[in-house]
């Protein structure tokens, strides 16, 4: 095991193992999958990831985890509008399912009833010794959405998936299981009101020759946690696009880890980094490319002001039979403080001989020839500022192709961008 | 209009100075070309008068309608009616050019206390603008500058001039890089905006501009100082001499 057993618990640490005792009897399932969480508490007990623990290094968990709210089930959070009037809303509210909508072509099942009846228990666990958040979510996880998408549907609008906390402690699961020739989006809210802690974890199968969009949105509270995971599984021909924006939390990591399984399977990743106050940011994303004939291209931006720090580690892994592979991968970044951060670790790891491969990363500041030449011509300083961080923003946020999507999220950074910019 | 007296400015990286007691009066209704070799100070008088950060006035004052505009941000001397036509314009990708004039247009306006445009009033004063200067509405749709030829920067800086209505324009080599035929099209342009209550600097190199935009006063910059005022036949005694007789003058 890479977690090392540590000389002694933080309270975060036994906060955790005893709220499990506390919780255990309240939580969902028996049999396997209380079998399940028991093998992620024990993860947990060997101790939070430290700097040690090479995915983590940049985010120190044990020691930027100081404290474990209480759960609280008094709390209930509300849903929030969509982002796209008219969106069906799957809503779980301060870590509880609201009522389910019908959506045509979507069989749409609570994940609760899938732990209680046991037949969850294959999503559980974590996976390998540093995954933390896995194991976290596994042994705490209460409910969740699970979207069964039939072969051939096409969604006219996009299905939205709010995880709304209130406070205390959230952990929840999203998934999607995508049938064949299938074209979908999904956005995922991530936001609330309290210092939650928050994990969530979702798993998403993409069909053959299916068309996927998720959108993930974090704007949680500057006294929250937030700990996503995305684990996805790309079929022959299909397309899965993974869009985020983080916007909010204090502690935050993100995850994706992407697996292009079928031929001819493409992953696009754009992810915009909105990081400001004494806040600390972290997306780790691992990147399998299995078969021949896949591509890839990643896209990361990330504004920083004030004390902020942010993390991207990208890992590619191309296997050995995975020829043809062509993949690429950027992250660049706008520091608009001199008291900001952001690390960038990228990785490529290729054991197939014609493959395409490439990464870049590169970290500027806001051109001061581009702001005269803009308050020149009476833009004042601020707006000039926005224009030019907008500038360096949209690019990533218009590629995708739904416009209404385009003009929510760029209206979320104008509004980020009053507040903190 | 404007007033310039005894200025002193030096670059703040390195502490060079450039302009090195400087009086110069521009009058509204007037044209006024300021000439001098490289080096002079041409550009970074311009610049100074925009309130670009990289230069420091260490003496003297600028006044503009009798005020002084040194502790005032680019911004605010682009709102009080003052515009620098860059000899070099910025190309700023992710910027469309269209948002751009929006925005430069309403925020002068809101500085001012003037309602904003809507948009289908701005688009007509865009059209109209762009049509004298045969430009393409195509253009306007790209990001800012970015792939503009060198004749396309400079209609589209005339045509930042046309729309926000300056009162003191202050043009930067305007000149450099035109055709002859784009050198007209941005002449046609510069005389189009000459009115009784607007002045208009002409910093030039060299004296073929000024067949096309003729100047109430010629004022012949070098290091750092006007040294020789006239009229605009000192233009055409520059041209036909150099600077070398007038510098020398001067010594």
């Amino acid at each position: 095991m890479n977690m090392h057993a540590q000389p002694q618990s933080t309270p975060a640490e036994t906060a955790l193992i005893d709220a499990f005792g506390e919780r255990l009897s309240h939580l969902p399932g028996d049999g396997e999958v209380a079998l399940k969480r028991d093998q992620s508490v024990e993860a947990l007990k060997r101790g939070l990831p430290t700097r040690r623990i090479e995915t983590w290094h940049y985010t120190d968990l044990r020691r930027l985890l100081t404290a474990v709210p209480e759960f609280d089930a008094t709390l209930a959070g509300k849903p929030a509008a969509p982002l796209i009037e008219g969106s069906p809303v799957l809503a779980l509210l301060n870590g509880v399912a609201a009522r389910p909508v019908a959506i045509e072509g979507v069989d749409v099942e609570r994940i609760s009833e899938k732990l209680g009846d046991g037949t969850y228990a294959p999503a559980l666990g974590p996976q390998g010794a540093d995954d933390a958040i896995g194991a976290l979510n596994s042994a705490f996880v209460a409910d969740g959405w699970l979207l069964n998408i039939a072969d051939g549907t096409v969604l006219d609008k996009p299905i939205e998936l709010q995880n709304v906390q209130a406070g205390g402690q959230v952990h929840a699961r999203l998934a999607a299981k995508v049938g064949a020739g299938v074209t979908a989006t999904i956005v995922e809210r991530q936001t609330g009101s309290g210092d939650a802690l928050v994990s969530c974890v979702d798993n998403v199968v993409v069909g053959d020759g299916s068309h996927v969009t998720w959108v993930i949105v974090q704007e949680q509270p500057e006294s929250a946690t937030h700990l996503g995971q995305f684990n996805a599984w790309i079929g022959k021909d299909a397309k899965l696009t993974l869009f985020f924006m983080n916007a909010g939390g204090r502690l935050v990591r993100q995850e994706i880890r992407v697996a292009a399984k079928g031929e001819g399977s493409d992953f696009q990743l754009r992810g915009v980094n909105l990081l400001s106050g004494d806040t600390h940011t972290d997306v780790t994303m691992v990147l399998d490319h299995e078969v021949p004939h896949t591509g890839s291209r990643e896209i990361v931006r990330n504004v920083v002001t004030g004390k902020a720090k942010g993390v991207f580690q990208g890992r590619i892994n191309v296997h050995q039979y995975a020829q043809k592979t062509d993949a690429k991968m950027a992250c660049n970044t706008l520091l608009l403080s001199d008291d900001g951060e952001f690390s960038t670790k990228p990785e490529l790891e290729i054991f197939a001989d014609d493959v395409q491969c490439g990464h870049g990363a590169t970290v500027t500041e806001i051109d001061h020839g581009h702001l005269f030449y803009l308050m020149a011509r009476g833009v004042s300083e601020k707006s000039a500022r926005g224009l030019l961080v907008k500038a360096f923003l949209a690019e990533v946020i218009e590629e995708l192709e739904d416009e209404q999507l385009v003009e929510a999220l760029e209206a979320k950074l104008d509004r980020w961008f009053a507040t903190h910019g | 209009m404007l007033e310039i007296k005894n200025l002193h400015a030096r670059i703040v990286e390195d502490g060079t100075e450039i302009i090195r007691g400087l009086n110069l009066t521009v009058n509204a209704g007037e044209v006024a070309a300021i000439m001098g070799p490289n080096g002079s100070g041409k550009s970074t008088l311009s610049y100074i008068l925009a309130g670009k950060e990289d230069y420091d006035v260490t003496e003297g004052d600028i006044l503009y309608n009798g005020e002084s505009i040194l502790e005032m941000d680019p911004a605010e001397r682009a709102a009080a009616g003052i515009f620098l036509a860059f000899q070099y314009p910025m190309e700023i990708p992710g910027v469309a050019t269209m948002e751009f004039l929006k925005v430069a247009m309403n925020e002068q306006r809101k500085a001012r206390g003037e309602e904003p445009l809507k948009v289908p009033e701005l688009l007509k004063r865009v059209k109209a603008a762009s049509a004298t200067l045969q430009m393409d509405m195509g253009m306007l749709k790209r990001p800012l500058n970015v792939g503009f030829s060198g004749g396309e920067k400079k209609r589209a800086e005339i045509l930042q001039m046309k729309l926000l209505e300056p009162k003191l324009c202050v043009m930067d080599e305007t000149d450099s890089g035109l055709d002859i035929d784009a050198l007209k099209v941005v002449a046609d342009g510069v005389n189009s905006l000459r009115a009784p209550d607007r002045a208009i600097v002409v910093i030039t190199h060299y004296q073929r501009l000024l067949e096309y935009i003729v100047p109430d006063a010629v004022h012949v910059l070098y290091k750092g100082q006007v040294i020789k005022s006239g009229d605009k036949s000192l233009a055409l005694e520059l041209e036909a001499n150099g600077y070398a007789g007038v510098i020398g003058e001067a010594a």
